[in-house]
């Protein structure tokens, strides 16, 4: 069996997400579509907040991508200081800008839904406030890769950001347990019965989860391959200046 | 189309900008991705011939 290291070699690495990136390309459409379709279409209202629940679909996915994105993006940081592998780095870059959609698709419809049923878009919340604070360390983290011109610097210095965010990453995920106040309620998934979702939400919503994963993989995937690309792009031109 | 009754703005909005953030992020990657590959291409062939 190939060691996962293998796919630290850039050729190696573009070699195999080509293959799979239409595969997964394809399953994440048809399960976001799938998921969305049957959450929007054919749920019922619930009986305290209407038709609002159908924006648990694309609010508790997004959150969930938001903070596994900037795990993801710890992971690759790690090994990028540990072994030095660039692949690892320029796919903590290549997630940056979707972990940052995603907690902008949090912020955005956690706002719209709270409007009607907190009687406010926004309250310093636990949750909330964390969440902001980790959309602010997203856009730190995409303009500090862009404000340095050594590809090897900037992974340096990007990481050590991203270990710093990753306080406030779990954070978002644990605030409503560690404070127990705000407005925000407990985890929607649950494996208590009793706090999870009502199972006539809970398939089109794993649904919807399993379609943001895939989304995130292949665009991760996507993006990847183009750092490499672009990465390899400039140490052509640096060449070719030099000459 | 189901009935979403008073909060069909609340609804509708949170679909529309969702989706169109996706689509936009995905439209972005795809362009980058294109454009950043054809460059690498002229440029590996110009310096082939360069040597």
């Amino acid at each position: 069996m190939a060691s996962i290291w293998e796919y630290a070699n850039p050729k190696k690495f573009i070699d195999t997400t080509d293959k799979l990136l239409p595969w997964i390309s394809i399953l994440a459409v048809l399960t976001l579509v799938v998921g969305l379709v049957w959450g929007f279409f054919f749920t019922p209202d619930d009986y305290r907040q209407g038709a609002t629940v159908k924006i648990i679909y694309l609010h508790v996915p997004s959150a969930l991508m938001a903070i596994n994105a900037w795990l993801m993006m710890l992971v690759a940081s790690l090994i990028w200081i540990i072994r030095r592998h660039h692949v690892s780095a320029l796919a903590a870059r290549a997630a940056a800008p979707i972990g940052a959609t995603m907690t902008v698709i949090a912020l955005v419809t956690g706002a719209i839904w709270g409007q009607p049923m907190w009687g406010t878009w926004w309250a310093w919340d636990p949750r909330l406030t964390s969440f902001l604070i980790l959309f602010l360390f997203y856009l730190g983290y995409i303009a500090l890769w862009s404000a340095i011109e050594n590809d090897d610097t900037a992974a340096d210095l990007t990481a050590v950001l991203c270990l710093v965010g990753s306080v406030f990453a779990v954070l978002s995920r644990y605030a409503v347990n560690f404070w127990n106040q705000g407005l925000h309620q407990g985890a929607s998934l649950s494996l208590d019965k009793e706090e999870n979702v009502a199972d006539v939400f809970y398939h089109p919503l794993l649904l919807s989860i399993a379609g943001f994963i895939l989304l995130f993989i292949a665009l991760v995937f996507l993006r990847t391959q183009t750092e490499i690309r672009a990465r390899r792009m400039r140490a052509l031109l640096t060449r070719e200046r030099l000459s | 189309m189901p009935d979403l009754g008073k909060y069909a703005a609340e609804v509708l909005s949170s679909y529309g900008i969702s989706l169109a953030l996706i689509l936009g992020l995905v439209a972005l990657s795809i362009f980058r991705a294109r454009r950043v590959r054809e460059s690498l291409a002229e440029i590996e062939a110009r310096s082939r011939k360069n040597g």
